[in-house]
């Protein structure tokens, strides 16, 4: 006998719970957590920047001007320009395509791999569990920094190396949040009942554990992008992400930036404000998304 | 307990060798030969039994199991072997740098937790109000801003305003306390600011769960006043989440380090790791790396007994 009863409860259960369109919960949202809302509207803005820099940015940002080396902040270049004449303001535009891009890419990936194997450690125990815990453990105490440094000096700096460097470290971190979720998930009286139908191990996991530790995934991915922006910053910075001349905001403060600070304080205050501002918005957006899908935190 | 203590310390041995294998590995993949940089580098000048007779000199011509084993069995004996790059045992190269890193390490904790979880026990008790709302722009501010941007803006604050520029010498404490705290002030705000942050924000979020718990309410309907209700009765039940988390962010520390380090031109573990990935020294990288994990596995083993100490359902689930 297989399960193909469609299943009542679900759609009757759907009628009854009160009917919000997407719409809706972007205006509650709004409404109840002013803050997040911000934060998101720095999100979106930086999006809008990263998908239009060929529009809106006012110079090319490989292109160097040497008589323009150090410009004060001006009409014709409202950041300033570094020392190779090149304009700060375009550089910072071209800068969040790869900030984000870095971002999204590493929590995605990291938190994805690292839910996976909190899944499957959760729920298969026994050996299986114990020999994935004790690679989260090794990763967890594996110095982070050095991690990065050995991916970066294998692959060499590219975009993609920075990804993979800044991944490696949140799939740890994912895996024990997700385990845990995992594992009280996998207690309920539920799941025991789909095993008693007689419900294969891989449809109990897609079909029931995984749609339900979906709420801490997003939690963690939400957090995540913010520290993954400032991770590529940091590598970038140590000189072992993106190479010059990639507009890459980490990078344009690095080694020269700092020396030519008291002459130029505009090239080593500018992509800091960007990198700052970016992880903000996502740190505040996703603080929100936290407290309102937490419902232990919901108000009531 | 002791049967929780027993499993808990036997579990390092396997999370500290799988390290150990890790970076002997790593770094035997990164591509850079340590003989070759010695030797002179780039110039293509060098003859093969030259460089042969380097890689004999430095025992690099092993099988790598062996060199494995080698290298396993000195660090059971606190040998790290020598620096392949400066010729001096690694012990000695680490004392050097280790107090400053540690001392760096030390201050900025303790600034975190001092100054961290008064502020996140104002916001979550005044949450949705604008009080909470300072506490937690405050500490998101701390979170995004990049700490080696901070430390560039403080040099360049220090140095533009008051002419001043961080000695450039480490002075401990005992020797020079007056210079010693002028060196560590700015590096230690720059590092203990992200952790407070951290450290608030998590204070905050349990402290919010464990307010909602129904023998808080219990205490308000007993009529106490609201001090002692959230210090004596909500406080001590909050406070385990966030000690795991300040070990957790042990790690974060670290890498704080490196950074702070590099731009404060510290010479502590941090910028010692960066210069010898770069010259491809073996041991060191090896040795460094096995006494950040080190260190990371002990805070972290430390937490959990603190933790089995308050918590006894944690001490008794293992033994049943």
């Amino acid at each position: 006998m297989s399960l193909q009863y469609p299943l009542v409860h679900e759609t009757a259960s759907a009628s009854l719970a009160p009917r919000r369109t997407a719409g809706d919960v972007v205006v509650n949202f709004i409404r109840t957590k002013p803050v997040g809302a911000g934060g998101g509207l720095i999100i979106l803005a930086m999006l809008v920047v990263a998908l239009l820099a060929n529009a809106l940015a006012p110079y090319d940002p490989y292109q160097g001007d040497y008589a323009l080396q150090f410009a004060r902040p001006s009409a014709e270049h409202w950041l300033g320009t570094d020392e190779f004449g090149r304009d700060v303001l375009t550089r910072i535009m071209y800068g969040a395509r790869i900030a984000l891009f870095v971002g999204f890419a590493a929590s995605f990936g990291g938190c994805t791999l690292g839910a996976l194997l909190g899944v499957v450690s959760a729920y298969c125990g026994g050996r299986v569990e114990l020999l994935l815990e004790r690679l989260i453990d090794i990763l967890l105490a594996f110095p982070q920094l050095i991690l990065a440094l050995a991916v970066a000096s294998v692959l060499g700096p590219a975009v993609q190396t920075v990804v993979v460097a800044v991944a490696i470290p949140i799939v740890p971190r994912a895996a024990r949040v997700v385990r845990s979720a995992a594992l009280s998930v996998k207690e309920n009286p539920y799941v025991e009942a789909v095993h008693a139908l007689g419900a294969a191990r891989r449809r109990v996991v897609l079909q029931h554990i995984i749609p339900n530790v979906m709420a801490p995934y997003i939690i963690i991915l939400t957090a995540q992008l913010g520290s993954a922006i400032l991770a590529e910053a940091a590598l970038s910075y140590l000189g072992l992400g993106t190479a010059e001349p990639t507009p890459s905001w980490g990078l344009m403060l690095s080694g020269s930036a700092a020396s030519y600070a008291e002459k130029a304080p505009w090239i080593a205050v500018f992509p800091g404000i960007a990198i700052s501002l970016g992880v903000f918005g996502f740190n505040l957006f996703g603080d929100s998304l936290r407290d309102a899908l937490d419902p232990k935190l919901r108000r009531g | 307990m002791r049967a929780y203590l027993v499993t808990r310390i036997l579990l390092i041995v396997p999370t500290l060798l799988g390290v150990a294998s890790l970076v002997f590995v790593i770094m035997r993949v990164i591509p850079g030969d340590v003989a070759l940089l010695i030797l002179g580098g780039d110039s293509g000048q060098i003859d093969r039994a030259q460089l042969a007779a380097m890689h004999h000199r430095l025992g690099l011509d092993q099988p790598l199991p062996v060199q494995f084993g080698t290298w396993l069995a000195g660090v059971l004996r606190f040998d790290f072997g020598t620096s392949l790059w400066t010729g001096r045992p690694v012990i000695e190269e680490l004392l050097i740098r280790l107090p400053l890193s540690l001392e760096l390490a030390v201050l900025a904790t303790m600034v975190a937790v001092l100054i961290s979880i008064p502020l996140g026990m104002l916001a979550a008790v005044r949450q949705d109000t604008w009080i909470d709302y300072v506490v937690r722009v405050i500490s998101i501010g701390g979170l995004a801003i990049p700490s080696f941007w901070a430390g560039i803006l403080v040099i360049l604050f220090l140095v533009v305003f008051f002419g001043w520029g961080p000695p450039l010498v480490y002075t401990p404490p005992w020797v020079d306390p007056w210079a010693n705290f002028q060196q560590m002030v700015w590096p230690v705000l720059t590092v203990g600011y992200r952790y407070a942050a951290v450290t608030s924000r998590m204070t905050r979020s349990t402290l919010l769960e464990v307010l909602r718990e129904d023998y808080i309410r219990t205490a308000w309907a007993k009529g106490l006043r609201e001090g002692e209700i959230v210090i004596r009765h909500a406080l001590k039940n909050a406070m385990l989440p966030v000690i795991t988390l300040i070990g957790t962010e042990f790690a974060f520390l670290i890498g704080g380090l490196i950074v702070t380090e590099t731009v404060f031109t510290l010479n502590g573990v941090g910028r010692f790791v960066v210069d010898a990935v770069a010259h491809r020294d073996y041991p060191v990288v090896q040795a460094l790396v096995f006494v950040i994990a080190f260190g990371f596995v002990i805070v972290n083993l430390l937490i959990d007994l603190t933790y089995a100490w308050f918590d006894p359902r944690i001490r008794y689930r293992v033994i049943r």
